[in-house]
């Protein structure tokens, strides 16, 4: 009877019961992975023209004038463009988004877009690799650089929030020019803009 | 007698290899995590439709709040024991081991640089940061204490990607502050630097 009872008991110790356990530690891990994985932010890259490379920019883009387009950011969520030079443009107001600007930019940008379509096409049937991605960057790169493109100027008035400015950025991206440039918004643009509404 | 057996041990489950999974998923995941850095103002960046992912270490970022205070951090303690001592051999301010200790574990600065040391002594660093209208780090032609920082911290980590800079800035922030920011570290010579968004489908 002693020897039998004896055995019992050991028999009950041999297991601990982990599942309270499991249940915390699956609470810790859920914890981790959304708190790592959610939260990491994008970024967008900007390479700004150094103060001697800037003469050149202006240089070019004077010789470009006909490729030029120069978006005016305003206050109150205003925004404006014109083709070529200052002097003898027509400025136009539009809007942000689809219908507005963006609509503009793609009509400019056609040729690219098109070429970088057929891009795509091309290499989506491609295994990705880090060699087809490297290829993929520099034809991209190409396209966006070419004969024909663009080249956008972007000056934002003082008065223009950070949000207004990104999203022009975003334009450029989402219609893929590859030469714009960040520029100092002058009193003469200003004046412009000004005179539009008279 | 052997069917009796069979149906009394199979009410029981092993939790034994399940939990030893569990606890490797969360050794992985607890030494993985980077969290987020204490802020002492909330920043909401604008979306935007790019898809690069912030590079993680060495990295500089320069926080816009709301009003244009313009705020300074380094991505590790190291590297911002780094900084206070390349600020200290420049002469910037004067600090003890002890406060430069203390220095690295601050999440975020923004004085100008002749308060730092007093800011340092203070209780409510973050509460400073944001309440008093004296905070934050100058940026405008005539006092650019900001390159002063940038210069510093490329001086302690290296040229190129050895250290990459990321600006930071709130949805609202007027473009006037940010264009100050940007004139100063175009004046350094650094152009090449990273705007922080949130991701934003493309409205199609």
């Amino acid at each position: 009877m002693a020897k039998k009872g004896g055995s019992k008991q050991k028999k009950m110790n041999a297991r601990v019961d982990f599942t309270p356990m499991v249940d915390m530690i699956m609470l810790l891990v859920t914890f981790f992975m959304l708190c790592t994985t959610l939260l990491k932010p994008q970024t967008m890259e900007i390479t700004m023209p150094s103060d001697k490379e800037d003469l050149q920019d202006e240089q070019r883009n004077q010789a470009k004038a006909s490729e030029a387009i120069t978006i005016l950011i305003g206050e109150d969520n205003t925004l404006y463009y014109f083709e070529g030079t200052p002097e003898n443009a027509k400025l136009v107001k539009t809007t942000y988004g689809k219908n507005g600007i963006r609509a503009e930019l793609m009509k400019k940008n056609a040729k690219a877009q098109q070429k970088v379509a057929e891009l795509d096409k091309k290499y989506e049937t491609i295994e990705v690799n880090e060699k087809t991605k490297e290829d993929y960057k520099k034809a991209l790169s190409e396209i966006k650089n070419g004969k024909g493109t663009p080249t956008v100027v972007i000056k934002a008035s003082d008065k223009a929030t950070y949000k207004n400015v990104i999203d022009v950025l975003d334009e450029m991206q989402i219609c893929t020019i590859g030469k714009y440039v960040i520029d100092n918004f002058t009193d003469a643009d200003q004046a412009m803009i000004d005179n539009l509404g008279k | 007698m052997g069917r009796f057996k069979v149906t009394k041990q199979d009410t029981f489950i092993d939790m034994t290899p399940m939990s030893d999974v569990m606890v490797l998923l969360l050794t992985f995941f607890m030494l993985t995590a980077t969290f987020v850095k204490e802020e002492p103002v909330k920043v909401n960046t604008p979306g935007s439709v790019s898809e690069i992912k912030i590079p993680e270490n060495n990295l500089l970022t320069i926080f816009v709040e709301q009003n244009g205070k313009v705020f300074m951090s380094m991505d590790s303690p190291s590297n911002m024991k780094k900084l206070v001592d390349v600020m200290v051999e420049n002469g910037a301010f004067q600090m003890s081991d002890a406060e430069k200790a203390q220095f690295a574990q601050v999440p975020m600065f923004g004085t100008p640089i002749s308060t730092v040391p007093g800011w340092l002594k203070a209780d409510d660093k973050n509460g400073i940061l944001t309440s008093d209208p004296k905070a934050g780090i100058p940026c405008d032609s005539i006092n650019d204490e900001l390159a002063v920082w940038v210069q510093a911290a490329r001086k302690a980590l290296g040229e190129g990607d050895a250290m990459r800079i990321a600006i930071k800035a709130d949805q609202k922030t007027s473009y006037k502050v940010i264009k100050n920011v940007m004139n100063s570290l175009r004046r350094i010579d650094e152009n090449r630097y990273n705007l922080l968004t949130s991701l934003k489908g493309v409205d199609k």
